[in-house]
């Protein structure tokens, strides 16, 4: 491949954008204050374009094949959903407008929190954090809160499962809480007694992610929520995987307290290469109150002749704000069209269908692969990435001998309690002859272990480029080019 | 819907997996809460769908339609066609993060292009792969700069003239951790250099705003010394474009710069997704919070990126990570490289330049009208703050009718500003609509004085 760098396609003295000329009188520049040199890139348009557009060409996306990147619900993101997000009446509102000259976009984010409530089973919803992360972060935050608010605030330990998402650690470290782990069952099921032994007067409560990281609904949900409730804990929801719930049971039901939905993963907003995300926050109604402020609302109720008048309300014992302005109303558009298009009916088939196909997976994986906790799965599913037979080959030489095939590899090496994990889900939106074709794969590749390990090692071979340097990256840390300082007088 | 199976293809299926019906894969969920009847509307098609959500969008005044005069952190730019152009490309937007080298080194040297102008712009060594937004990249720079000093220092001093959004999500950030506040409720007209006393050997940080959130710019050498003297180190939050034109923080000294990229090519869309500038010195790389993209070879020997030093990160090391952050603003950050790569360093000096002189234009115009007056005299880039004779929303609501979208309203944010108001002037206004909201202005003042007679 090597596509040149920006620093290496400019050309001093080229220009490229040109703005209008100045239309008023010019006042002096600040003395002392202007900078001597701007080190950009000289290009033209042409320049640029081709040197994305070639960038664009090394990448795998959904729009190319199959992208089944666990815990990631990779499903196709509509077309439609990007024409609707760039609606200018959309695109180019300003986030401080007065209120009633955002009717439009206040509606929408009212309607999408009562969507998200009745989709989670929950009293309130926040549409601010963004991400998955951030979500996690205000329902932790929301949690202290609520615990400080009754006088109880020694309740500084989160319980966290073993086969937790990294994020969900790193949330509870951040927001100055203490984390214990809990560990799995030989089923895949929060471990009662491990649990159990943790329920005490400093609980602030259990981050659960369910159906969890091995793809597996928990058992003794009831249970697990029961005895966290017992304790005076509150119950935490990693909604990352909800793709496997909608229509199907609402987490608000089964007790969880706070929950994060990801409008990038079950709502098909666009991955975007590594974001944006988006990550409301739903919370039972005790916990209402905490929510990170603005919220959207009814100020004045609508009649037959006008609708509502929607404005922003600050909860009483608001955490505060977790963003800037109010979270990514680009992101809510995209996942508002998607639920408009699918509706209550709809809602199911996503679920059912992203369940059907990576039972239809696993089914078709399970004689090859080792799948740990083999059981009727929900969206996703856990194999091994190794054979006793052949130690050498692990699960990374699978992953990258699965690009020579035109698929992007399952999330690999996590859950962490999984060796050589190779992560699966499909997503609803995938064909059967897709899962067929991905399944040949794997199966064909499980052969070529055998037969031909160095196909495997050496993999991939049909790539841009081969196997990076992990190793000299880190070393070297080459993190930036240069650009050729020429002096700004020379324009 | 997005689903494919015929009814033939999902026996197939169910028989394969050895169930009888889609129900039965759903056993493990407790049989009383079990498929909910769930109060959603009935499902519309693409055409349907599209038409409700253009009733939403036409229930917006959108500033296509308005002229603007309001930023305070967001502002409106032109954005050159081929930047969308290529942001909807499929191979961007539909993948997620490069984790797999080998098949996303598109966005892995686009993260490396983009980290590289950040650096060149900020005047910095390194910079992440973006941040969520301008606030929460200072509420992270605050966390960097604590594990910094491993936890020994809990000061920071914060600038009352940062943005109030930034301000209100550090302290949520910062709720339950050791870290104290110092220095919002300083004297708004001091500059800068009022910090300085505020300092002290407990300081891990000292934060600002360049231009500041009402649009004024100061050297910040001398606070960037007085940090540095005291062990601590200097955050300053900047908006892009201005540095098209002014001195970087990294010439003043500073040692994280953080900011809002949204200038640089993205959409107002109602506040996000935006973008979160962060970058700094060498020396703090390993402290950082991020996604970090670095050069190297691939087993074949051509040059290639990857995503570099992530044992800092949550995946590897979960509760001693320097963040949770996992998804970022990917996209975002590809708008503001490919926005940075066109205008490159002509196009964003014209800008830069463009909103500073337009900005003085209108200052000048409105502050002869009676009754307005500038509230500060220090140099200002495209934003400013006047003093009205009136409330700033009644002005608001009278400029409204002349589809003016007025500046923001201060005093809902700082009680002692009431009656001021920001205004933010940027290369989309042109002269005319600058005289249109000195005129609409003069009519209120006028209209005002003869109600009083
Ligand atoms: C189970 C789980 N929890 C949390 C997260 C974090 O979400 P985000 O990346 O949106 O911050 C992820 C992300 O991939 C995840 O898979």
């Amino acid at each position: 491949m090597s596509e040149p760098l920006l620093c290496e396609l400019s050309v001093p003295g080229r220009v490229g954008f040109r703005f209008p000329e100045v239309d008023v009188p010019q006042a002096p520049l600040p003395e002392g204050m202007l900078r001597q040199e701007l080190p950009l890139p000289e290009l033209y348009e042409v320049d640029v374009v081709r040197h994305y557009t070639r960038l664009s060409q090394l990448n795998h996306g959904i729009d190319i094949g199959f992208y089944p990147l666990g815990s990631c619900t990779m499903k196709y993101n509509p077309k439609v959903n990007e024409e609707v997000a760039r609606l200018p009446g959309f695109a180019h509102v300003h986030p401080l407008q007065p209120e009633e000259t955002v009717q439009g976009s206040l509606a929408l984010m009212y309607q999408l929190q009562e969507w998200l409530k009745e989709i989670g089973g929950f009293a309130g919803v926040t549409l601010q954090p963004a991400a998955g992360a951030q979500g996690e972060l205000t329902g932790v935050l929301i949690i202290r809160a609520y615990h400080e608010a009754n006088g109880q605030s020694q309740r500084n330990k989160i319980l966290i499962p073993d086969s937790a998402h990294g994020t969900n650690p790193a949330t509870s470290a951040m927001s100055g809480m203490r984390v214990v782990e809990i560990k799995s069952d030989g089923r895949g099921n929060v471990d009662l007694e491990a649990l159990r032994a943790e329920c005490d007067e400093s609980l602030a409560g259990l981050m659960l992610t369910n159906p969890n990281t091995l793809g597996l609904f928990d058992e003794n949900v009831e249970e697990v929520v029961r005895l966290v409730h017992a304790a005076g804990g509150l119950v935490y929801g990693d909604g990352a995987n909800l793709n496997a719930l909608l229509g199907i049971v609402r987490p608000g039901d089964l007790g969880i307290d706070v929950l994060h939905y990801n409008l990038h993963k079950t709502f098909s907003t666009p991955h975007g290469g590594g974001g944006p995300g988006s990550g409301p926050v739903g919370v039972a109604e005790k916990l209402v109150d905490f929510l990170p402020g603005p919220l959207v609302d009814i100020i004045e109720p609508g009649d037959d002749e006008e609708p509502p008048l929607y404005g922003f309300v600050y909860p009483k014992k608001s955490i505060g704000r977790v963003k800037a302005f109010h979270g990514h109303f680009g992101m809510m558009a995209r996942a508002y069209t998607y639920m408009r298009m699918h509706g209550k009916e709809g809602m199911r088939m996503i679920s059912e269908y992203a369940v059907l196909n990576a039972n239809y997976l696993r089914a078709r994986l399970r004689d090859v692969y080792h799948v740990p906790y083999d059981r009727i799965c929900m969206h996703e599913f856990v194999a091994e990435g190794r054979w006793p037979d052949i130690p050498d080959i692990q699960a990374l030489d699978i992953a990258k001998r699965l690009m020579d095939f035109g698929f992007h590899p399952p999330t690999n090496y996590f859950p962490l309690i999984v060796h050589d994990a190779l992560m699966i889900e499909p997503t609803e939106t995938e064909s059967l002859q897709n899962l067929d074709a991905f399944a040949d794969a794997m199966i064909k590749i499980a052969e070529e272990a055998r037969s031909n390990p160095e196909l495997l090692k050496t993999a991939p071979h049909n790539t841009p480029v081969g196997r990076v340097d992990e190793v000299k990256a880190a070393k070297e840390l080459v993190l930036c080019c240069g650009f050729r300082s020429t002096d700004l007088s020379s324009k | 819907m997005y689903f494919s199976h015929t009814p033939a293809e999902r026996e197939a299926m169910l028989r394969t997996i050895g169930v009888k019906s889609l129900e039965d894969l759903f056993q493990a969920v407790p049989a009383a809460h079990r498929f909910p009847d769930l109060r959603l509307p009935p499902a519309l098609t693409e055409m349907e769908a599209l038409s409700e959500m253009q009733e939403y969008a036409l229930a917006n005044e959108s500033i296509q339609e308005l002229s603007s005069f309001l930023g305070a952190g967001a502002y409106h730019h032109y954005i050159p066609a081929a930047v969308d152009s290529l942001l909807r490309r499929g191979e961007f937007y539909t993948a997620y993060t490069p984790y797999q080298p080998e098949i996303s080194q598109g966005t892995l040297q686009s993260i490396f292009d983009y980290q590289s102008l950040v650096v060149a712009l900020t005047g910095m060594e390194v910079s992440n792969a973006s941040h969520y937004d301008g606030a929460t990249a200072i509420a992270e720079a605050v966390t960097m700069a604590h594990a910094n000093f491993r936890g020994k220092r809990a000061r920071v001093v914060l600038s009352p003239a940062v943005h109030p959004h930034y301000r209100q999500v550090l302290h949520t950030y910062n709720h339950g951790t050791p870290i104290e506040v110092v220095g919002e409720d300083l004297d708004l007209t001091a500059g800068p250099e009022a910090l300085i006393p505020l300092i002290d050997p407990q300081t891990a940080l000292v934060i600002v705003q360049y231009p500041d959130f009402f649009g004024r710019i100061y050297d910040l050498t001398h606070l960037a010394q007085a940090a540095h003297a005291a062990g601590a180190l200097l955050a300053v939050s900047v908006n892009p474009t201005a540095l098209g034109l002014l001195k970087t923080p990294g010439e003043f000294g500073a040692d994280i710069v953080t900011g809002e990229g949204q200038p640089l090519g993205i959409p107002l869309s109602f506040g996000g997704p935006y973008l979160g500038l962060f970058a700094t010195r060498k020396e703090y790389v390993r402290k950082m919070a991020g996604r970090l993209v670095g050069e190297t070879v691939d087993n074949r020997g051509q040059r290639a990126y990857v995503l570099t030093l992530t044992a800092r990160e949550q995946h590897i090391r979960r509760e001693k990570a320097t963040s949770n952050i996992c998804t970022n603003q990917g996209l975002m950050a590809l708008a503001a490289t490919i926005y940075m790569s066109l205008l490159g360093k002509h196009g964003l000096r014209q800008v830069a330049e463009l909103c500073y002189h337009k900005a003085h234009y209108a200052a000048q115009k409105i502050t002869a009208l009676p009754g307005y007056a500038l509230w500060s005299n220090a140099p200002f880039f495209h934003e400013f703050v006047v003093r009205c004779p009136l409330p700033v929303d009644e002005i608001n609501e009278h400029l409204l009718e002349y589809d003016i979208l007025g500046g923001y309203d201060l005093g809902q944010d700082y009680p002692q500003l009431e009656n001021h108001m920001l205004i933010a002037v940027t290369e989309m206004n042109s002269k005319e609509e600058i005289d249109r909201l000195a005129d609409a202005l003069a009519v209120l003042s006028y209209e005002e004085e003869a109600s009083y007679e």
